[in-house]
């Protein structure tokens, strides 16, 4: 039995490395080139920080990064402060609970070349109709709201069904008036589930090119650009990029998880 | 007596219902009209004869299929043991491990995917359907390993125990309990993978040759050329196809909560 | 405000108020008056309405219909946090994210009180043209919130737990947090919504005291929700009795326990012998196969009453003593700890008695009852009526069911007809298959030697059925009425009215 057990860590602990050395390998190698001067990945070059500086030059690289997470804060915000609202609504709903259930899963499950495709008529018909509305960035921070308040909404529930049903009522009990109550009562409680969602929210907006290639009008975002150059040749400065983002999102991990550790050793005291 | 209505919470929810008809519904409406809206504006089923008699249309559709299918397969087929071995002991002590299969999804995907095709090239392996696959494969992994993860690593040890208990040997008791249990995981993990599959075109093209393109890229091509009524109208299959997925998850899964939790976790999890 | 005080000496006025949810009634036209200082409470078993009636007031629900006045105004559309009144929540709902200070500060910080404007560098008060002083709005100041947050901690026995955690605290302690939260604000009224259900018995006695105390202190009127009835009878000047959206009656405590109204309250507040007998005459009554003097008059002669006889009224004396009324058996005895509980057979009927001195189980033993320790109750309706419709070949729709009756006089098809059956012609059946129509078992008071059990037909009404078993609340049961038992009469429209008229003359007189 303890033989057994034995051999399936072993085994397990082969497997799992395997598995990350091959998913991290090809991020690596990128970090690794980002310091090489070459035009391609596994050719020679001059080491050093060249590819940075081309980072920095490249206006409309710059350009689209900057886009890129601007679009990704904005609209994050944006379907965080409407997701946790819509959240506690649809809590709250009697009637109707259903549809919206439905058309948020909808929305989660669709392909997203249909929502794409959706806005994009969308914005046709507004234009026919001859309302002020262009595909371009504020097109686009609507589109990302829309497209990642349910993960907002998702990950804000589940607190809700714990809460003391009677909180809002004291809330209001006690003199504050139903938005008052809902962003000082209850907001609070939902703190944890809106870190979360606005983080979901963000990385799906960073990660979004599907959506974003049909409605982005002339603007650029890092996905797009990259797409884009494809035929053209990538600038290889998109492995420094690459690079500053990999070791950015380590970093926001790995700070979150000290803070955590930090807090978890205080509330222990 | 004069009836009155109660002060109601649920009015917190009216503005993301008016933003779900506008925004989801609406466009799903316009969709409809597009795809069935001639040249001339009439009604037709013009687009739609185009899409299921012109052999590039169909094909294109019916290849993706095929290429979602085989992604997905494989991506099950890797990550249910490497899920398995995360949820057993001594691997689910160590939180670090599963997250570590979640970072690089926080990374923008096409830069992951760039990382892939430049290593991919430098061992000398040319833009190929092979490729492509791979790409799909190594994009979507993390959706097909969380849901699948987290269904497992919640299942009750007992049991698993229980049914060693009852004599069942150790395939035995996996075939008996732990796969059958984990089903939600799996479903929602196919999902997951199937249905993002479709509008992976960006994989397909920067991993793939000229014959490799999914269904996506030739929506996109059509609507941005202008081809609002064949694009519609492939886009509307689609959908058909997405509700039609949709509604068989809805019967296939047990519990609608652990899909949504799953899903919720899926798409990049939570930092906290 | 004096001028206020002294014109308006209800507090609370509940008119007529109604409180329909999805198609079901909960509160059915209550109409009640609080009295300025009072502590009100409102006794029920769960799901009576008394919640949503308090729900209602505090402004949290809206009347379907009816209206609700504070000191005179009506406050029934004013949302809650308008009124000046606040509520003690059941598991006290406190702000999790908020310390204990803060939590009781909360309203304080929302709170605008009307002040004279002053200079802010000489402190003098601003006049205007007329020379009075200019009133101002303003929030309390820092030290204004302190000091009254202070204030209330000490009042509830919290002093120094300002900077604690809400969630560190035990739940006496919680419960004290959300007292002072709500009384910091000075409200007109105090609503307490079952605030002591979530202690262990100790923690409740005492919390019983304080909240009489703070009461007695502060002159707040109290509004207290519960289902608990020793608690409503201990800390009350007054007892609302509420069952099925009704209020069944209104009293001091002494008064709903001497001298209940019906037979629910007599079985719902302490616990009571409760039989079936009749009216001899005035001062005169008849059970268990005896007559007994009593102190009431003004039944009609032969008139059949329920009769509550309180454990503690019944003496209990050896066989043959010849003190006794009645002759039985002693079947049960059990010590309370400061009296003896038996359970006595007397004639058809199974007494609670409750008495200092104990009787071996088997003996036999006299039973005397006093005439002031007999209360005589009307009889609540003995028949089930209802307007319905003919909906076959001698049959007729009964909540939904097709029911044989027999009847001399040839009744159509379609035809509109009164039908009434006794309480006690109506068959329960275990299997629900075996009825005509199903239903659901609903609360039942024991009468002596049977049971009144209201059945919740399917069709959303209820019937009361006069059975000789227990039934389980909320069972399925199945209804059968023998076609012999089923009486029909052709419904003549102008007939209603003269009959609800009557039936609602009668309900008064039984309240009253």
């Amino acid at each position: 039995m303890k033989n057994k057990k034995r051999i399936f860590t072993v085994i397990g602990w082969v497997v799992l490395v395997l598995a990350l050395v091959l998913m991290y390998l090809p991020i690596l190698t990128v970090v690794a080139y980002s310091f090489v001067d070459s035009k391609t990945v596994g050719a020679s070059g001059e080491i050093g920080f060249a590819l940075y500086a081309r980072l920095f030059e490249n206006e409309r690289l710059m350009t689209a990064a900057g886009n890129t997470l601007l679009i990704g804060v904005v609209s994050a915000f944006l379907a965080t402060l409407l997701g946790t609202v819509s959240a506690v609504g649809i809590f709250y709903l009697k009637r109707g609970k259903q549809a919206v259930n439905v058309v948020s899963q909808l929305t989660v499950y669709n392909a997203e070349i249909v929502t794409a495709v959706g806005f994009f008529l969308l914005a046709i018909f507004c234009n026919n109709v001859h309302l002020p509305v262009q595909k371009g960035l504020g097109w686009l921070i609507l589109c990302h709201t829309v497209m990642t308040t349910p993960y907002v909404i998702l990950s804000v529930s589940p607190r809700l069904g714990q809460l003391n049903p009677n909180l809002f009522e004291a809330g209001m009990d006690l003199g504050a008036g139903q938005t008052r109550t809902l962003f000082t009562v209850i907001f609070p409680q939902l703190i944890k589930g809106m870190v979360s969602g606005f983080a979901l929210a963000f990385t799906l907006s960073l990660d979004d090119f599907v959506v974003t290639n049909l409605n982005r009008g002339e603007v650029n975002t890092i996905s797009t650009y990259v797409y884009d150059s494809i035929r053209r040749g990538i600038d290889p400065a998109v492995r420094a990029l690459s690079t500053v983002i990999f070791v950015a999102v380590l970093a926001v991990l790995i700070a979150v998880n000290v803070a955590d550790k930090a807090k978890r050793r205080r509330a222990a005291k | 007596m004069l009836k009155r209505k109660a002060p109601a919470k649920g009015i917190f929810a009216l503005p993301y219902a008016v933003i779900c008809v506008i925004f989801v519904v609406f466009p799903l409406i316009l969709l409809l009209i597009y795809a069935f809206r001639g040249e001339n504006g009439g009604f037709t089923f013009g687009n739609f004869a185009e899409v299921f008699t012109n052999s590039s249309n169909y094909m294109a559709l019916l290849k993706t299929v095929g290429t979602a299918l085989l992604a997905t397969g494989i991506c099950l087929l890797i990550a249910y043991p490497l899920a398995y071995i995360l949820a057993a002991a001594p691997f689910n002590k160590i939180a670090i491990l599963a997250l570590l299969f979640v970072v690089p999804m926080w990374m923008n995907f096409i830069l992951r995917i760039f990382a892939l095709q430049s290593l991919l090239s430098m061992l000398g392996i040319e833009k190929s359907y092979g490729a492509a696959v791979i790409g799909l494969v190594y994009d979507f992994l993390p959706f097909m390993l969380l849901p699948i993860y987290t269904a497992l690593v919640n299942l009750d040890t007992s049991y698993a125990e229980a049914a060693g208990d009852l004599g069942a040997n150790a395939v035995g008791t996996f075939l008996r309990t732990t796969l059958p249990m984990s089903v939600p995981g799996i479903i929602s993990g196919v999902m997951m993978v199937f249905m993002p599959c479709f509008s992976a075109y960006a994989i397909t093209d920067m991993m793939g040759d000229s014959n490799t393109a999914v269904i996506g890229g030739k929506i996109d091509y059509l609507i941005s050329q202008n081809q609002w009524g064949v694009g519609s109208a492939l886009a509307f299959v689609l959908l058909v196809l997405v509700i039609a997925v949709m509604v068989v998850g809805n019967l296939v899964a047990s519990s609608r909560n652990a899909k949504a939790n799953a899903s919720a976790l899926t798409r990049g999890g939570s930092a906290v | 405000m004096e001028e206020v005080s002294t014109k308006f000496d209800k507090i609370i006025e509940v008119r007529n108020v109604t409180k329909v949810f999805d198609d079901v009634t909960v509160v059915d036209n209550i109409t009640l008056s609080v009295k300025r200082g009072d502590f009100v409470t409102l006794l029920g078993p769960s799901g009576c309405g008394k919640t949503t009636l308090l729900r209602m007031i505090a402004g949290f629900t809206t009347p379907t219909s009816g209206q609700i006045f504070l000191d005179g105004k009506d406050i029934t559309d004013l949302p809650p946090h308008k009124r000046p009144i606040n509520t003690v929540f059941q598991k006290y709902a406190l702000f999790p994210h908020l310390n204990v200070f803060k939590n009781i500060a909360f309203g304080l910080k929302l709170k605008r009180i009307e002040d004279i404007k002053r200079n802010k560098k000489t402190g003098e008060p601003v006049l205007d043209q007329t020379g009075a002083p200019v009133i101002v709005r303003r929030k309390f100041t820092k030290e204004e919130i302190s000091e009254k947050v202070n204030r209330v901690l000490k009042l509830v026995g919290l002093e120094g737990y300002g900077h604690r955690d809400t969630t560190s605290l035990s739940g006496g302690q919680q419960q004290r947090v959300a007292i002072a939260r709500a009384l910091v604000l000075e409200p007109k009224v105090l609503l307490l919504d079952e605030p002591l259900g979530a202690l262990d018995l100790k923690m409740r006695k005492e919390m019983q005291f304080e909240l009489k105390k703070m009461h007695d202190e502060l002159g707040i009127t109290f509004i207290y929700v519960t289902h608990d009835q020793e608690e409503a009878l201990t800390m009350s000047d007054k007892v609302v009795v509420v069952s099925d959206g009704v209020i069944q009656q209104v009293g001091t405590p002494k008064k709903v326990y001497d001298e209940p109204a019906n037979a629910f309250v007599a079985n719902f507040i302490g616990e009571s012998n409760i039989l079936s007998g009749e009216m001899k005459e005035d001062y005169k009554v008849r059970f268990c196969g005896a007559d007994f003097a009593c102190e009431d008059k003004g039944f009609g002669k032969n008139e059949r009453v329920d009769i509550v006889v309180r454990p503690e009224d019944i003496g209990v004396f050896r066989a043959g003593s010849g003190k006794g009324q009645l002759k039985g058996t002693v079947l049960g005895v059990v010590f309370k700890g400061t009296y003896y509980e038996m359970n006595i057979a007397a004639g058809d009927y199974e007494f609670t008695v409750q008495n200092t001195d104990s009787f071996a189980v088997g003996s036999s033993v006299e039973l005397r009852i006093k005439p002031d320790g007999i209360h005589i109750m009307k009889k609540m309706r003995t028949v089930n009526e209802t307007v319905t419709t003919v909906d076959g070949e001698n049959t007729v729709d009964f909540h939904g069911g097709s029911f044989a009756f027999e009847n001399p006089e040839h009744l159509e098809k379609g035809e509109r007809v009164k039908l009434s059956v006794a309480f006690d012609k109506i068959e329960l059946t275990d299997d629900e298959r075996d009825g005509v129509i199903g239903g659901n078992i609903g609360p039942s008071v024991y009468k002596g030697t049977y049971y009144q059990v209201q059945v919740y037909t399917d069709d959303d009404d209820d019937i009361y059925v006069d059975t000789v078993y227990e039934w389980d609340m909320d069972d399925r049961v199945g209804i059968v009425i023998k076609p012999q038992d089923i009486r029909v009469e052709k419904y003549v429209e102008a007939d209603e009215e003269k009959e609800e008229n009557a039936a609602a003359d009668g309900e008064e007189k039984s309240d009253a």
